[in-house]
């Protein structure tokens, strides 16, 4: 048979870190628990240089190499640095957290290195077999890290339920994937979506098979009616990892969807349109209204996330160019935004005492101004208020689907965020206008607080001067090729 | 013809110990009929010439999965009449789930694109034509990347599960193999010198 050896080169930022990991993995070994601080580094070394070496390896249209599994196209890239920034302000929040919890270990970061990978497999594939194995093995990696606090009964119980719903979602998209392989044929998304087109394929198969695909994307996605595992993942794991979860790997799935339903399932788009139309609408309402009646932070960013997912769906079920770039953007700010919330929880958060709970913001004006600040930014932002950035992303996802013409999801939309604007500005209330019960002084390293304040400040930055952002987004789909 | 017959024969055992893994009521029984299905459907693999993937199917199934998961079932104590408790209340809910199924799989299964017509049957390949070599080079070659993650995805697992079970307690007593090699005889066999007891004088 006729074989080339394979181009490596647009693969690069995937090689460079797997190898990064595999020395960090033997490092790691021989350094004492003291010493762990080295660990930290050399991740964050091996994460930066992977930024640099994506950002050399960018290419402005679309490049296949392993007989066309892997594609890497302007998208690839920008979701890619976006992945890698994410992952690295992740470690930097999370140290000081995990040291004082005696999760400061070796398996953290290698762990993450693991679910960063699998995210990059992820972005880049072009193959239902390489989507599904970037799924795994950044799904596998996850799964270990909610279970790490081995003695904290309820991340265990916590990681049985990401595990075994987790493993159902993959079942679901497996089977979804063998129907579509069965009416077309291939397993490759480009080949897939010429089968469709020429009209060989059999309708009902092929909608059977978009039917599981599109329900397991909804579980990984966190959609309601597959949302159960949210809450008690988010609330269950410790928060650095629940940052983890909730921010980067919403954009590998986000990256993921767009190259089976917008790739390879585009004839269908009538199909999965209305599919999305019903997760998205239920999502933001049960997202938000659910949310109100948390008492905890983590369980209702959790519901939060939800309602965030619709509005991603919202992005995506127009199924236009405009449609999926500001569906990117959306993401792109909504881990941001992540980031941020989580980040302060762990800020606030002490040796054996969790700042979860809504109670421990009240006051918060009174012990902190300026932190006080950096979070109603991010509440202003996730409730989608001018002038943060949290108000364009909504607000293009909108346009985009009314120009697709979806007015009466629209309408919904808008309503369910403005019940959801509730809850956020209850948190607002709490920390400006109620007397503090805790206090304590915010203790935090210097580099997670200036971090924290820079991400704050990005959201009010990226809210006045949105348009380059957005303009990167939309270059990145067309590149791409949708 | 024979071979109609063998397919029918495999088939109907496949069907009907599968039938026997959810029925019987001894968790034992139903594993052990697993391990005639995954048996039956090796020697249909063999029938369609996939000699590699039947031989794996036994090996892997029958010989390492099963057998962990015999070792599992007869480690627990499964508390069958617990699991069978609000069956009745659900059966309905379920009936209606599990027969909205079947019709939608007939109208998709039924289609044309499952039906005979639509499978060409593959030519029959020559007598020394070897499969397992065909599947290794595909492997090593067009899809070395999805070989090489799948690697990947076992370190993970290897790194989970030692992260996950080791774990070093204070007053646990364990073995070091190195240890008790290097171990020297003056550390363990103390000579002392006994006086022989004078002889009681009578």
């Amino acid at each position: 048979m006729n074989f080339s050896v394979p181009d490596f080169t647009p693969a690069l930022p995937e090689i460079f870190l797997l190898c990064a990991l595999s020395a960090i993995l033997v490092v790691d070994l021989f350094i004492e628990d003291a010493k762990r601080f080295t660990t930290y580094l050399l991740t964050q070394g091996a994460l930066a240089i992977s930024v640099v070496v994506t950002i050399m390896t960018a290419h402005m249209s679309p490049v296949h190499t392993f007989s066309g599994m892997y594609v890497s196209d302007m998208m690839t890239s920008v979701l890619k640095v976006g992945t890698f920034l994410s992952v690295m302000i992740l470690l930097s929040y999370s140290r000081d957290y995990l040291q004082k919890r005696g999760l400061f270990r070796g398996e953290f970061y290698t762990l993450t290195l693991f679910t960063t990978l699998g995210m990059l497999v992820m972005i880049s594939a072009s193959n239902f077999l390489t989507l599904y194995l970037g799924l795994e093995l950044m799904s596998l990696s996850l799964y270990a890290m909610v279970a790490l606090q081995r003695d904290s009964s309820i991340s265990t119980e916590a990681a049985m339920k990401y595990f075994v719903l987790g493993a159902l979602a993959s079942g679901l998209l497996l089977y979804g994937m063998s129907m579509l392989y069965g009416a077309t044929g291939s397993l490759d998304v480009s080949r897939i979506l010429e089968v469709i087109r020429s009209g060989q394929a059999n309708n009902n198969v092929l909608v059977f098979g978009v039917v599981f695909v599109v329900a397991g994307l909804g579980f990984k996605l966190g959609a309601v009616p597959f949302h159960m595992w949210i809450p008690d993942v988010y609330h269950g794991a410790p928060t650095a990892i629940t940052l983890f979860i909730g921010s980067a790997p919403k954009l590998a799935a986000f990256a993921f969807v767009l190259r089976i339903l917008a790739g390879g399932l585009q004839p269908l788009v009538h199909d999965w349109s209305q599919m999305l139309a019903i997760l998205s609408v239920l999502s933001m309402g049960l997202g938000n209204i659910t949310a109100i009646a948390q008492t905890n932070l983590k369980r209702m960013l959790a519901y939060s996330t939800i309602s965030h997912m619709g509005f991603l769906l919202l992005g995506i079920l127009s199924g236009t160019v405009n449609g999926y770039s500001s569906a990117m953007f959306y993401v792109l700010i909504y881990a941001l935004m992540t980031l941020g919330g989580f980040g302060m929880i762990m800020l606030l958060s002490r040796e054996g005492f969790e700042a979860d709970n809504l109670d421990d913001y009240r006051g918060l004006n009174a012990r902190s101004p300026w932190h006080a600040f950096v979070m109603l930014l991010l509440m202003f932002s996730m409730a989608g208020i001018p002038p943060t950035v949290g108000f364009y992303a909504k607000f293009s996802v909108l346009q985009a689907a009314l120009n697709a013409g979806h007015l009466g999801i629209v309408i919904a939309a808008v309503m369910f965020s403005l019940i959801g604007a509730f809850y956020y500005l209850r948190i607002v209330k709490l920390m400006y206008f109620d007397a503090p019960v805790d206090h304590s002084p915010i203790v935090g390293t210097s580099d997670c607080r200036i971090l924290l304040g820079v991400n704050g400040l990005a959201m009010l930055l990226l809210g006045i001067l949105p348009s380059s952002l957005m303009a990167l987004c939309a270059q990145s789909i067309q590149s791409a090729g949708f | 013809m024979i071979e109609t017959l063998v397919f029918y024969f495999f088939a109907a055992v496949l069907v009907l110990s599968s039938l026997a893994v959810i029925t019987v009521r001894n968790p034992v029984h139903a594993a052990l009929f697993l391990v005639l299905a995954f048996f039956t459907a090796a020697g249909l693999w063999l029938l369609l010439e996939a000699e590699f993937l039947a031989i794996v199917l036994v090996l892997v199934y029958v010989g390492a999965v099963m057998v962990l998961f015999l070792f599992v079932v007869m480690m627990l104590e499964i508390n069958l009449l617990k699991i069978r408790e609000g069956i009745w209340a659900w059966l309905p809910f379920g009936a209606l789930l599990a027969s909205i199924m079947v019709v939608e799989m007939w109208i998709v299964l039924g289609s044309e694109r499952f039906g005979l017509a639509g499978m060409i049957a593959p030519e029959a390949h020559p007598a020394g034509y070897s499969n397992t070599g065909e599947i290794g080079t595909l492997l090593y070659t067009q899809y070395v990347y999805p070989f090489e993650i799948a690697a990947v995805v076992l370190l993970v697992s290897i790194v989970a599960a030692i992260a996950l079970t080791l774990r070093r307690r204070k007053g646990t007593k364990s073995q070091d193999a190195a240890w008790q090699v290097a171990v020297k005889r003056s550390e363990r066999v103390r000579l002392v010198d006994i006086r022989p007891a004078k002889r009681a004088e009578r």
